[in-house]
Parts: C-alpha cells; sequence; structure tokens
C-alpha cells in the first residue's frame, strides 16, 4: 500500500478512485503515565510516554484505514491528512483519511 | 500561619525547580536541534505540492514526525503574569518554536535516503489534564509530508 499526502503518486497513473477512506482511534492516557507526566511538567521538557503513545494510536489509525482501502481494492492512497481532536479530557482522538485510488 | 508558609513552599518550590531543570533542558535542547538542523540542512523540504524536479522522481512515501513537549512551572508562572498584563507570551513562543522543530527534524530522521520532501503539513494540538480551564500544559506537535527518491 502506497501513501502520499499530495494529490498524485509521482510517475504513476491513477486507474481508479474508490472514494474516501479513513481510520480512527480514541485512546486515554495510562494512569501511570499521568503521574510521570505530572512530574515532568515541573521541570519541562519532552513527555516521552505521551509522544509514543500518540504515535502508537497514529499508526493504529493508519492501519485501520489501510485495511479499509484494502478491502475495497485499492493499491495506494493518496491526499492522507491527520487530524487530532481531543473528545472528553484525558482522552484523544486520531483520524486519518484520504482517498482510495488504484495505480498501475 | 504555618498553613500559610506551607503553601508559599508548595508553591515556590515548583516555581524554582522549573527555573533551574527548565531552562539547561531548554538550552540542551536547542543545541541538539541546531546541531541536527545543520546536518539535515542538504535534504530539501517544501510546502509545495509539485516536486522541484518531478521528472526525476522514483518513489514516493509518507513520512511523519511527532512530539509531545510541556512547559515547566517557571514559564507557566510568568505566562500566568502575562495574561494579566498583556503582550507577547515568549515562554509559550519557545515552548511551540522547539516542538515544531523537533517535529520536522523526527520527520527527516525518519525519511532516511530522501532526496526531497514536498507538501509538508504542520499540525499542533494542546495536551493538558484540565483542558476544561484551558490552560496549556502541553503541545504536541505533528509534522509529515511525502518523501520523494530521486
Amino acid at each position: 500500500m502506497q501513501l502520499t499526502n499530495i494529490e498524485t503518486i509521482p510517475g504513476k497513473t491513477i486507474m481508479a478512485h474508490y472514494g474516501i477512506v479513513s481510520g480512527s482511534t480514541v485512546r486515554a492516557k495510562h494512569a501511570g503515565r499521568d503521574i510521570m507526566a505530572g512530574f515532568k511538567n515541573i521541570f519541562g521538557g519532552e513527555l516521552k510516554a505521551y509522544t509514543e503513545l500518540l504515535s502508537e494510536s497514529r499508526e493504529e489509525a493508519l492501519a485501520r484505514m489501510q485495511e479499509q482501502a484494502k478491502s475495497l481494492g485499492a493499491n495506494a492512497i493518496v491526499n492522507v491528512r491527520f487530524s487530532t481532536s481531543s473528545v472528553a479530557a484525558g482522552a484523544a482522538e486520531l483520524y486519518v483519511y484520504g482517498t482510495a485510488v488504484s495505480v498501475e | 500561619m504555618i498553613d500559610l508558609v506551607i503553601n508559599i513552599v508548595l508553591i515556590v518550590i515548583p516555581i524554582m525547580l522549573g527555573y533551574f531543570f527548565g531552562r539547561r533542558i531548554e538550552r540542551r535542547h536547542y543545541e541538539s536541534i541546531r546541531e541536527r538542523e545543520a546536518q539535515f540542512a542538504s535534504l530539501m523540504t517544501t510546502a509545495l505540492k509539485q516536486p522541484l524536479e518531478p521528472q526525476k522522481v522514483v518513489t514516493a512515501e509518507l513520512v511523519s514526525g511527532s512530539v509531545v513537549i510541556s512547559i515547566d512551572y517557571f514559564k507557566r508562572f510568568l505566562a500566568g503574569l502575562r495574561n494579566f498584563f498583556g503582550g507577547n507570551i515568549t515562554a509559550y513562543e519557545s515552548l511551540v518554536d522547539r516542538a515544531r522543530r523537533e517535529a520536522i527534524l523526527r520527520m527527516k530522521e525518519s525519511a532516511a535516503g530522501a532526496d526531497e520532501i514536498i507538501n509538508i503539513r504542520i499540525e499542533t494540538s494542546s495536551i493538558s489534564k484540565n483542558s476544561s480551564k484551558g490552560n496549556i500544559g502541553s503541545v504536541e506537535v505533528l509534522a509529515y509530508g511525502t518523501a520523494l527518491k530521486y
């Protein structure tokens, strides 16, 4: 599965469009990680646990989107966009969407 | 009276810790950012949708990098004062600047062997414990784009 966030795949011709595909995950923060993050809040700096948590969740959303595209018979997704929204305090939704296409 | 003293100590200690450690962490982070930016300076990154040399492109791949950075207590305290008087909140400016540059660097690091990264999008979202209160505790920055190989 080939992914790009531009309208085409350079050097390839798009044969068919399958419409929009998307994947999302809603993740809550882990209590233990939250306590560590509380300490980090005093000193500042990177919250590695959160960075990992969010990138894992985003991978998950990407995998779900690719699965959906595969079931449609697509072999590439173009114009991929990420979006993040906080649903409730302590939980974040990670959403990814794009257009499923098949290229030669 | 004792209660008052304890309360003041509980407020002052995190601010002092934030001042000493926060400044050190930020200085080190900026050093590392500048070093790696120089290292990756030759990798062309644009916000354009078209490659600079379209006829040479062989592969295209989605790449991304993200980071969550928290502000320290001292800066939060400063920002609280600034909120009262108005004006630039330099404390937060450097926070988001660090986060954006770090996210872009991580994106570049994940695009090993690429010759150009196009259509870069940068997304910022604030993560805080009490989002209802609206105080920025930490920011997450995600940078993504399409890495091209010639």
